[in-house]
């Protein structure tokens, strides 16, 4: 039973490794995009939550409301002033830009929220714990993040394969200067799509907020679970990003059961087996 | 008919002369550091020749090789560990474990290659973190190196680098600025050798050259090691100065890496001169603006931010194109130009 | 006046130059094809006539509106539709998402997705298709198709038989009166002479960058072509 509860926890830690990765997927398959400073990212979320929660004194899902739409806003900003600058055949503008951008976010967030740790208060949630069988409880809190992950990824599979504008995310990524002919305008697509990278950072910073404590440099480190779920995944499957989050969860809390202190190293060691033996992910598009 | 060849080339030969004249000069002045300078002096420019090391390296990697690494730490670190292990529990001495460093982080590059070398573009570089981290927790595991607080340099493996301090200080010095001249160097050998025109069309179109197939890979395969291997020998001196280890601090992205692609982007990625220029600018930077603490990082990074985007050749490319100086000529066709001109091509 | 023209339109890639002062008119109606060698300047004729390549505002009049500086993306909604060279489907997309990715402006006007298949029946079996899968010849369809959706005043075609069988190229040229029928007027870029001089009112030979040959097929001698085409003076 033991096993079986780390199992189910991992699984539920998963859903939160997918929505840290989800948007990172969303960009580099519409922009073929890595963006650096997505875990800074995650991280400006929970301590825009943290102002939120603590200036208007809102329960933290409650603040989502605010922070989802604040990032959404400045995704939109950051890939319309700066990103789509970077965006070309060569792969080193976006990569430098967005990595200054990271030790930039990085070292404001320190400045302006010193290093010390914060936590987003989620009260009887942070507890709540439901019966699944005899010895087997799972916490109401990570069930919610889980099923958040689904949906967002579900959400964000029909906008992308049954509207209008999924069409026009997928024909920009397929080909931007054909997609411009179509009447396309591939920089307010890109600025949508980090709009909406943005947004789910927004519900992943939030959630991570709640879940645990967080301080300005642990942003490197989000980025990297989710940098590795998308791969584990199968770069642009955006279910195979949910599996690639599930893998990393459950290796990192079977790992750490094994060898204690050794979670994150045996999460980065089970990612690198998947590199080596399926170097395409465990759901590789058909196209690339 | 030839003329506007042969003229090409002599511009290029005076510059490039002027540029080692000044080099010799520089490297002159570093030398004389304790004539003129006292031992605080002799540290900074310690730490000046191996950031410009590593400069050198990492600009190797990305610069030319297209190989955006930002895990290079994994081999400051690797070379600082082999640096404790082989001295404490090999008995090795600590001028030999200089090259030993080297060597071991070369072999632990050819694993660490056939897993990263999967990952294209930016993914490469994420690839190269994780494998960093990898590194840092693994070591952080190990207790009898002290696990994650880390471990000291024991007296007398110091002591057998140089009984006195100041001669100890004397030799790792030397081997700095040794480090530094070689560090630039080999890049300028390697660019003059037939790996230099693979490297420069693997920058130039990756697509294009990937066509050239398995000599690609051998050549990034190539350069990654080496790279590897010199930031190894790089981490050993490091560790060698600083006497004390610990793994978040030897396997750190921000003090091995991001400070380092700093220094390249800000210089000039993709030119020799480019990290040399960089390093001087990082030190005087820091020199004013260290005490600002984050504010100063921000600043590092809007400003690498700006040049990416503004000057994305950073300061010596905008200065070599504004008064064609070429300090390390690497470009054939200037020789080429004109056929007839003696020693031309490399 | 005149649909569409240029004046004196140059267009550059870096510090080459690609075109050197083209003067181009087409007539609402009338069928204008643009002939020449491989890198006479064609594509970049029709990139810069669907603002890929921004000029001058006034160097191309659409109209009677100044749209050399439009971006690419305005200009599908002021009337200018291209069939890219190499068809350029869209691999991710089935069929009917390309045919109504095509409309993504919004115009209106008597093409639908519907009437697309009408015109090239064996799109509705393939419907939900990707793109990719289809000949060559039906994703040309298909291009021109997704063109079309946009109900254009001006239909531009580049290289529309390139690589394509003679009888699919006949198939796809006969569908061109069914297009003109609907008040589009169509400009068709070829490597081949015969197919241009055979569907064009009016031909313009390009070379260089250069127009060197411009007038009604049944006007322009052999020589004449081949010399504005090759630049060969008197050569057999």
């Amino acid at each position: 039973m033991d096993w079986i509860n780390a199992v189910v926890q991992g699984i539920l830690v998963g859903g939160l490794y997918a929505l840290f990765a989800t948007g990172l997927s969303l960009i580099f398959g519409i922009m073929r995009l890595v963006n650096i400073a997505h875990g800074d990212l995650i991280v400006l979320a929970s301590f825009l939550g943290l102002v939120i929660v603590t200036g208007l004194g809102l329960y933290p899902l409650v603040a989502l409301l605010i922070v989802v739409p604040l990032m959404f806003a400045l995704g939109y900003a950051l890939q319309r002033g700066l990103l789509n600058f970077t965006l070309g055949s060569d792969i080193l503008p976006p990569l430098l830009v967005t990595f200054g951008l990271s030790i930039i976010i990085q070292n404001a967030l320190l400045e302006i929220f010193s290093a010390d740790s914060q936590k987003l208060p989620a009260g009887p949630l942070q507890t709540a714990s439901m019966q699944i069988a005899e010895g087997l409880a799972v916490g109401v809190f990570p069930v919610i993040v889980f099923a958040c992950a689904v949906v967002v990824i579900a959400g964000l599979q029909l906008l992308l394969y049954r509207t209008a504008l999924g069409a026009a995310f997928r024909a920009t990524s397929d080909d931007p200067d054909t997609a411009r002919l179509m009447g396309i305008d591939n920089r307010h697509i890109f600025a949508l799509a980090m709009a909406i990278s943005l947004a789910v950072v927004a519900l992943a910073g939030v959630f991570l907020g709640m879940r645990t404590a967080f301080d300005p440099s642990i942003g490197p480190g989000r980025l990297i679970y989710a940098f590795e779920a998308v791969i584990i995944g199968g770069l642009g499957s955006l279910w195979g990003t949910l599996v690639g989050g599930i893998v990393l969860g459950v290796s990192q809390i079977i790992g750490g059961k094994l060898f204690p202190g050794a979670d994150q190293l045996a999460g980065h060691v089970v990612f690198l087996i998947i590199l080596v033996f399926r170097p395409r992910g465990l759901f590789p598009r058909a196209m690339d | 008919m030839a003329n506007t060849g042969t003229y090409c080339v002599t511009t290029a030969t005076r510059t490039s002369r002027i540029g080692l004249m000044l080099m010799l000069a520089g490297v002159a002045f570093l030398s004389l550091t304790p004539v003129w300078g006292g031992r605080s002096d002799m540290r900074l420019v310690v730490e000046f020749c191996y950031f410009l090391a590593l400069a050198q390296m990492w600009n190797l990697l990305a610069g030319y090789a297209g190989l955006v690494s930002v895990g290079q730490q994994a081999f400051v670190g690797l070379g600082g560990y082999a640096l404790f292990v082989s001295t404490i529990f090999m008995g090795v001495h600590p001028l030999l474990a200089l090259p030993l460093a080297a060597v071991v982080a070369g072999i632990l590059a050819l694993p660490t290659a056939l897993i990263v070398f999967r990952l294209r573009g930016a993914y490469f570089a994420i690839g190269t973190w994780v494998m960093a981290e990898v590194y840092r927790l693994s070591f952080a595991q190990v207790s009898v190196l002290g696990g994650g607080s880390g471990q000291s340099l024991p007296i007398n493996v110091i002591k057998s680098v140089a009984s006195s301090r100041s001669d100890r200080e004397l030799v790792v010095f030397a081997i700095g600025i040794m480090l530094a001249v070689a560090s630039t160097g080999i890049v300028w050998w390697l660019l003059r050798s037939r790996h230099g025109l693979a490297l420069t069309a693997i920058r130039d179109s990756e697509p294009a050259s990937e066509s050239l197939g398995v000599n690609n890979f051998k050549t990034k395969l190539l350069v990654y090691v080496l790279a590897a291997a010199i930031t190894g020998f790089i981490g050993a001196l490091i560790y060698l100065q600083k006497f004390r280890i610990a793994p978040d601090a030897a396997f750190s992205l921000i003090d091995w890496t991001a400070y380092v692609i700093f220094i390249v982007v800000i210089g000039g990625i993709g030119r020799i001169e480019g990290p040399i220029v960089g390093t001087i600018v990082f030190f005087i930077l820091r020199e004013f603006l260290s005490d600002l603490g984050s504010w100063y990082l921000m600043m590092l990074g809007l400003v690498a931010v700006v040049i990416m985007l503004k000057a994305p050749q950073g300061i010596w490319g905008e200065l070599a194109n504004r008064f064609d100086l070429h300090f390390f000529p690497v470009q054939r066709r200037l020789y080429r130009s004109d056929g007839q001109t003696p020693g031309g091509s490399a | 006046m005149s649909l569409l023209h240029t004046r004196n339109l140059t267009a550059f890639y870096g510090d080459f130059q690609a075109l050197f002062g083209i003067n181009f008119a087409v007539d609402s109606g009338e069928t204008v094809a643009i002939i020449g060698a491989n890198g006479a300047g064609k594509s970049t004729f029709l990139r810069s006539l669907t603002g890929l390549l921004i000029n001058d505002a006034d160097a191309i009049r659409f109209k009677g509106k100044a749209i050399g500086a439009l971006p690419a993306n305005h200009i599908v909604g002021a009337g200018i539709a291209m069939v890219p060279e190499g068809r350029k489907l869209f691999p991710s997309l089935s069929v009917e998402e390309n045919l109504k990715i095509g409309n993504y402006s919004g115009r209106e006007g008597p093409w639908s997705v519907e009437r697309i298949m009408d015109l090239f029946p064996f799109m509705r079996q393939r419907r939900h298709n990707p793109g990719a899968a289809l000949s060559g010849g039906q994703q040309q369809m298909v291009a021109i198709g997704r063109a079309l959706m946009s109900n254009p005043d001006l239909l531009l075609c580049d290289e529309i038989s390139l690589g394509l069988a003679p009888t699919v190229i006949k198939d796809i040229y006969d569908t061109l009166p069914a297009i003109q029928e609907t008040g589009t007027t169509v400009v068709v870029v070829e490597q081949d002479i015969q197919q241009a001089m055979a569907v064009a009112d009016r031909v313009y030979c390009f070379m260089e960058g250069r127009v060197t040959l411009e007038g009604p097929p049944g006007n322009l001698s052999h020589d004449a072509i081949r010399e504005a085409y090759f630049g060969l003076k008197g050569a057999v």
